[in-house]
């Protein structure tokens, strides 16, 4: 196998995997140029590491080292491997759209079943028309790294006044190992909308690999969205994703998080409210082990008046195991009366275990409400001992504490059933630990 | 007679400080013992030696339960074994519900004695039973465990477990704590309804109030981490008139 890796401080391998890529990226002379002036610019930038202030609890450099080669486009044996992982993750009722080590798989996919009102494209298709899906406001090395590599994702059109009843999952199935995934979708949701968006990351078999995922969402007015992202990657992959979100007026978002594998992972979120009278509810749950890392930024941009935002995010840390949350709220100038809270808390289950909080507000505004909590600690003695004096065992009275725990988060997802969902990935995660 | 729970010659120090300093007792089956005594005499510290909280050092004596050694159990042995501590203050749970709770408690003590699982229809069934005659309502259970509860509720939560788990000794922390009379009538009633031969109750009080709604066999007095005077039920009318400063001497 060729292994042609990626240093990091950019030169002759960082060249070579844009050279490998090209082949397979296609499409007009545009997008060529788009991609080529992003991965500059990741060439002059590399991957981020500690003096880069948004990454300095994540150090990719030290974490991650170098950028796997792009994953070859699955082949039968891939997409049958794939086919059983997205059985084994199904949520019922959802309608699936499938990617495979970064393509989409229209075999595996739910393309037929999709309401009338959404419309479907490829990240390919998409990209003949316009290269503006690469696009996006960021200077990040990842987020440009993935613009230029991407070699597939959804375009999903949600018209106005869609009810979706049944869910649209994503999932992202890893087949190949030592490789790197890119992958890049959007989602457009109509005004006066009502959909629920799953994303999911799985393996199949592999177990060392990178994800690169870019996900550019704009909701319009008067809309209703959940979007739920399972992040359960192989315990040796690595996962970053970039999640940009842009809100219309009186829109409902309520966005959830949960990391429950990958060894490297990280979330960066950057909302914008541009719309006045929204109200944006976005959470997570972080659960890590060994020596996993994980990482959930947030930039919440009250861009706008009257809006509303809160977040409560809960990290439960085994072993050697770091949790990072960075959560940044800005209320501009203009974005008077906004109400901005944002509550995060770390269960540490080990003295080894390492939580890092860095809340920050910046508020430009000054009639506004905005505040943030952290705390960091270890289950509370008392009702460990109320439980085992009730007969239950040490491992089974500290997962009913940390079900509780991080049910503060989970009981944020309105769904019943995606709720119960998740309620059993964490149920599983505590297992595998005891 | 069978001897349930034997406690001899126990000393228990906290953090370098003696808190009992050589205690006796003999608790048989189907007997209720009151223990007695001013603040800082002990008994809370017996109550929570003999369910197994951490935090305690026996430096000396021992506890039998049944023969066996309860020292050398851990607390959720323990609770399988048949000792329940009906706590002075029973902790709040946030996130779990108390049905959850209960069950899970349940079939873990059931699990440990190699006895088969509740279903939920049955424990359903037998929650029902239970709550009803303690007058707890069904959507109490549904909340967090004694999240939101008033002091009653609590305790009245802490004799549902008793009657569910069915342990044959109860210890009850100074059950009357923060509770008004009609409260206490009613915990005290669940307590009375499980009174049986087989099943032994020590009864922790700082009043005498309590022992006219669970009428004990035997009173103890507690001072300075020592049982100090014995006698039946009459003796907590005499404390009751007298006080505790006759045991306080040094």
């Amino acid at each position: 196998m060729n292994v042609a890796v990626a240093k990091t401080g950019g030169g002759r391998a960082v060249s070579d995997l844009f050279a490998s890529a090209e082949g397979r990226l296609s499409a007009s002379p545009d997008v060529i140029a788009a991609r080529r002036e992003a991965f500059e610019s990741y060439e002059r930038l590399g991957l981020p590491h500690r003096r880069i202030e948004e990454w300095k609890y994540t150090d990719l450099r030290a974490l991650v080292g170098e950028v796997l080669p792009l994953a070859a486009a699955p082949d039968a044996a891939a997409l049958k491997r794939a086919s059983d992982a997205v059985k084994a993750h199904a949520i019922e009722g959802a309608r699936k759209l499938v990617l495979v080590d970064g393509v989409f798989a229209a075999e595996l996919s739910d393309v037929k079943a999709l309401a009338s009102e959404v419309s479907l494209m490829t990240l390919r298709e998409a990209l003949q028309k316009d290269p503006g899906v690469l696009k996006t406001v960021s200077t990040d090395a990842v987020i440009a790294l993935n613009a230029a590599l991407a070699t597939d994702g959804v375009v999903l059109s949600i018209a106005d006044g869609a009810q979706l009843s049944a869910p649209v999952q994503v999932v992202h199935v890893a087949t190949a190992a030592s490789v790197s995934v890119f992958t890049r979708s959007q989602v457009k949701v109509g005004k006066g909308a009502r959909a629920t968006i799953i994303e999911s990351f799985v393996a199949a078999g592999a177990k060392t690999y990178q994800v690169n995922d870019a996900v550019i969402i704009a909701v319009g007015d008067d809309a209703d969205v959940a979007h739920i992202r399972l992040m359960d990657d192989a315990p040796d992959a690595v996962n970053i994703t970039s999640q940009f979100v842009t809100v219309g007026a009186n829109t409902k978002l309520n966005f959830f998080n949960m990391t429950s594998g990958a060894a490297v992972s990280r979330l960066q979120g950057f909302i914008t409210l541009a719309g006045e009278g929204s109200e944006l509810s976005i959470n997570g749950v972080n659960l890590l082990q060994k020596t996993e890392h994980g990482d959930t930024t947030l930039v919440v941009d009250h861009a706008v008046p009257n809006c509303v935002s809160r977040e409560i995010f809960r990290a439960v840390i085994d072993d050697r195991a770091h949790s990072v949350f960075q959560g940044r709220i800005i209320v501009r100038p203009d974005a008077q009366k906004t109400d901005g809270k944002m509550m995060t808390r770390a269960l540490l289950l080990s003295d080894e275990a390492e939580a890092d909080n860095k809340p920050e507000l910046e508020i430009f505004a000054d009639d506004v409400s905005c505040g943030h909590g952290a705390t960091a600690g270890a289950l509370d003695d008392t009702l460990l001992f109320y439980l085992k004096a009730r007969g239950l065992p040490e491992k089974q009275a500290q997962a009913l504490l940390i079900q509780a725990f991080v049910g503060e988060a989970i009981e944020q997802i309105a769904d019943d059933g995606l709720r119960e969902h998740v309620i059993g990935m964490a149920e599983r995660w505590l297992e595998r630990r005891s | 007679m069978m001897a349930l729970l034997e406690v001899k010659d126990l000393k228990v120090r906290v953090e370098e400080r003696e808190i009992l300093h050589g205690l006796t007792l003999t608790v048989n089956e189907g007997e209720v013992h009151a223990i007695m005594g001013p603040n800082g005499s002990g008994k809370s510290t017996l109550s929570h030696v003999i369910a197994g909280k951490p935090g305690y050092e026996v430096t000396d004596g021992q506890i039998l339960f049944k023969g066996e050694d309860l020292l050398e159990m851990a607390p959720e042995e323990r609770a399988a074994k048949g000792v329940f501590l009906a706590f002075q203050y029973p902790v709040e749970i946030p996130g779990v519900a108390t049905m959850t709770f209960l069950r899970t408690a349940l079939n873990a003590q059931r699990k440990a004695r190699g006895e088969s699982e509740y279903s939920t229809p049955d424990f359903l069934k037998k929650v029902r039973e239970v709550s009803k005659s303690l007058n707890i309502p069904q959507d109490m259970l549904k909340r967090g465990v004694n999240v939101g509860f008033s002091g009653g509720e609590k305790k009245r939560n802490e004799v549902l477990q008793m009657a569910l788990f069915e342990p044959s000794l109860c210890i009850l922390d100074e059950m009357d704590s923060g509770l008004d009379i009609d409260a206490l009538r009613i915990a005290a009633d669940g307590v009375n309804a499980l009174r049986s031969p087989k099943r032994a109750m020590v009864v922790i009080t700082h009043y005498q109030r309590l022992l006219n709604y669970i009428v004990p066999d035997v009173v103890h007095v507690m001072s300075r981490g020592r049982v100090v005077k014995s006698g039946g039920k009459e003796l907590a009318l005499e404390l009751e008139a007298s006080g505790y400063a006759q045991f306080e001497a040094a």
